[in-house]
């Protein structure tokens, strides 16, 4: 059936600040992680926040060929991220779209400072991101993905980097858009969190922001960011966990 | 893609210096090079820009077609910005379909303009949901000597400031052209104020050579009011909040200036 | 190289977990920042003196000197082959090496030797970061494998199937009678004098991989090795 002809409601957010999906202002969607769910891949994880699920595959590293593309002095990192066709309302080509290009790009530089990429020259690590559902905000939760991916592949790392996004909707700083705040809203502001070294990998805005706003904005997607590493963490731990209770019961 | 190497003994020298609040061309850390402004360069485009920024050359040329709108906003024009790192401008340029730096730089600029509204699409509607004005704005970097995006966003503003569009009217759904000109309807002037990270310190303006020593960029685009409506991280490092802020209270000051080479006042 | 055992109780650690601050050494899988350390790698941490290094639960293979792997040609070369031995960068046999005398090209037919496919037990001479690892199988029992199983285990899981001296990989040779070579890449050689007694010794492997990290390990395997062996005919006679 078409779901094309779906119309931005009238309002996003009620007088009691409870948004369309009874969350509160500075609420998180329900996140569920796992890592190691791919058997080919070197590390992999998956993610479900609100609608979105997305999945991550890392390869590597590995000698990288042709040999000109190689960095004679560390790992070059290589991100696709991509929408599968039947992800969004209306159906996406396949084709890489110039969103899907310049995302690849940022989450890849999200990343590359977490990584330890001066051990292994000559190599690349390979970074799949694929989106299977979207509704808003999944190049942070690609992101969150992905750096979960990596560490599964034992590929030694700073920090995990956990992502998230903020925004502004109807006159309100809100956490974690869905893609109907995203559009309706007057604001947008993904941000990346590495938090060992206290400091942001990825930050984007579109919209219209004043100064203060725009800095509660980032520290509203911090503060959301805080709580996504902490279930990375888990997501990380918990295959092992589960091993060893069952193992000395 | 390969880079030009900065030889090691000068990227310590840039990186020394910037530690203590100098440069290699003599700048403060917050001094932009000088912006040369021409417009109406291109006759054969309805508006048109050059833009040096030092030695940073980019032209911008805007056309404006009529086509279809998007469905969700019947009644508005379309604003599609491109950008074109020519391979003539440097030697890191490969010929070919538009590469992620160019992609990039073509929405930093496109969202510039779009989220400060800076265009008055609602005008360019010529039959709601049928036909409206489409603003195509193409970005040449002519040469590359730092910095594309501040110079960019400089150019396509100054060249969509210059553009002119025939004057018409509507006649049973056809266009009909009469005599004389109009300016497109600008409503904001959205500019770009690029700052890298060298040393731990913030560097406005980068030149080529301080991109290559840089950790990493952040990209603030503010409109007329002082209201922020872009930002863009790019490169491999990180910034911390405290940077981020920084950047925010420097922008301010910056467009401030930078404007003053378009727009009066 | 002396490579640590499992110990037992010691805590998880991930990627960015804070281990220790101030005076300490940052050993394997840690890194020094700011004068705190902290772990690169998912694993069990360890604290010994004033080093701390992590035992990564994860982790693909480094090649080290005097490491005895087994490989999987991939590249029959002018004067050698190419060899993946699961790390990072292939590796390399030189001709004259295999040959025991130097190469002579229109006399020798590499492929009569090694070809593609072929998986080798062998031992890394060099490697530098410059360049991938030198491989040899100039040693008794080194060269072509051609019979038995191969089972493939993330490396750092090595130490725990080898045991403390060795009384792991001991004690599953006794109760399945089995021939085990162990490459330090985390690829084991199996052969058995059945199917079942090798299969035992994958099941009993594939355990100790799923449960490194955990305590009483050596009781158990031993248990589920005998447990399964009961009413099962075997060549081999448990202790």
């Amino acid at each position: 059936m078409l779901n094309t002809l779906r119309k931005v409601p009238e309002k996003l957010i009620d007088e009691n600040n409870v948004r369309l999906d009874r969350r509160g202002v500075n609420d998180l969607r329900p996140v569920k992680i796992e890592a190691g769910v791919l058997v080919n891949a070197d590390g992999s994880a998956y993610i479900e926040q609100g609608k979105n699920k997305i999945l991550a595959a890392v390869y590597g590293p590995k000698e990288l060929h042709p040999k000109h593309l190689a960095l004679p002095d560390r790992a070059i990192l290589r991100c696709r991220y991509h929408m599968a066709p039947f992800s969004v309302q209306e159906r996406k080509s396949p084709a890489p779209s110039r969103r899907e290009m310049e995302l690849s790009k940022v989450i890849r530089e999200s990343l590359e400072p977490s990584i330890f990429l001066e051990y292994y020259p000559r190599t690349s690590i390979d970074l799949f991101i694929e989106v299977l559902q979207a509704d808003g905000g999944t190049r942070c939760a690609g992101i969150t993905v992905a750096s979960l991916a990596l560490a599964d592949a034992g590929i030694p790392m700073r920090d995990l980097v956990a992502a998230c996004a903020a925004g502004k909707v109807e006159g309100k700083l809100v956490l974690d858009l869905t893609d109907l705040e995203d559009k309706g809203g007057e604001a947008d502001l993904p941000l990346a969190w590495m938090p060992t070294l206290n400091s942001v990998t990825l930050l984007q805005m579109d919209g219209m922001l004043t100064t203060d706003e725009f800095e509660q904005a980032v520290n509203i997607a911090i503060e959301g960011c805080k709580q996504i590493y902490k279930l990375q963490k888990e997501a990380l731990k918990a295959k092992y966990v589960a091993v060893r209770e069952e193992a000395e019961e | 893609m390969s880079s030009t190497i900065v030889a090691r003994v000068k990227q310590r020298q840039i990186a020394q210096l910037i530690s203590l609040g100098k440069r290699l061309d003599g700048r403060g850390l917050t001094d932009y090079r000088e912006v040369q402004v021409e417009t109406g360069v291109i006759e054969r485009a309805e508006g048109s820009a050059r833009v040096l920024l030092g030695k940073t050359e980019v032209m911008v040329g805007v056309k404006i077609e009529v086509g279809e709108p998007f469905p969700d906003v019947p009644n508005e024009g379309v604003l599609t910005v491109n950008a074109e790192l020519v391979p003539l401008a440097s030697p890191t340029f490969e010929p070919g379909p538009p590469d992620e730096n160019s992609i990039e730089l073509a929405r930093i600029v496109d969202r510039g303009i779009r989220e400060s509204k800076a265009i008055a699409l609602e005008e360019l509607c010529v039959e709601p949901g049928k036909k409206v004005f489409v603003v195509f704005v193409d970005v040449y970097v002519l040469n590359h000597d730092g910095n594309l995006i501040d110079a960019s966003a400089i150019a396509a503003l100054a060249a969509l400031l210059n553009t002119k569009m025939c004057k018409y009217e509507v006649k049973e759904g056809e266009i009909k052209i009469k005599p004389g000109y109009s300016p497109l309807p600008i409503r904001n002037y959205p500019i770009a104020v690029t700052f890298a990270k060298i040393s731990d310190k913030l560097v406005v303006d980068p030149w080529l050579d301080e991109e290559q020593v840089m950790d990493a960029r952040l990209t603030i685009t503010m409109e007329k009011d002082g209201k922020i409506c872009a930002v863009q991280k790019g490169g491999y490092g990180y910034f911390t909040t405290q940077q981020i802020s920084e950047a925010a209270k420097i922008a301010q000051e910056k467009t401030q200036e930078l404007r003053k080479h378009l727009v009066k006042g | 190289m002396n490579l640590p055992t499992f110990y037992e109780g010691r805590q998880l650690v991930t990627p960015g977990d804070l281990l220790a601050e101030d005076d300490y050494v940052a050993g394997d899988n840690t890194y020094k920042d700011d004068g705190k350390v902290y772990a690169t790698r998912i694993g069990l941490v360890n604290y010994k003196d004033r080093n701390i290094f992590v035992v990564a639960l994860k982790a693909f293979y480094i090649p080290c000197v005097e490491d005895m792997v087994i490989g999987k040609v991939v590249e029959v070369g002018l004067s050698g082959w190419m060899v993946d031995v699961k790390a990072p960068y292939l590796a390399l046999l030189r001709a004259s090496d295999a040959l025991g005398r130097s190469f002579r090209p229109q006399q020798d037919d590499l492929v009569s030797v090694f070809d593609v496919g072929d998986l080798i037990i062998c031992k890394v001479v060099a490697y530098d970061r410059t360049r991938g690892p030198l491989l040899s199988v100039d040693e008794a029992g080194f060269g072509k494998i051609t019979r038995g199983q191969i089972v493939e285990v993330t490396p750092t899981k090595i130490p725990r199937i080898i045991g403390r001296k060795g009384s792991m990989i001991s004690m599953i040779k006794q109760e399945t009678g089995c021939h085990i070579t162990i490459g330090q890449n985390g690829l084991i050689l199996v052969s058995g004098k059945t199917l079942e007694d090798e299969r035992l010794t994958v099941m009993a492997i594939r355990k100790i991989e799923q449960e490194a990290h955990t305590s009483g390990l050596t009781d158990r395997v031993t248990e589920m090795i005998r447990k399964e062996k009961g009413g099962v005919e075997h060549a081999s006679k448990g202790a």
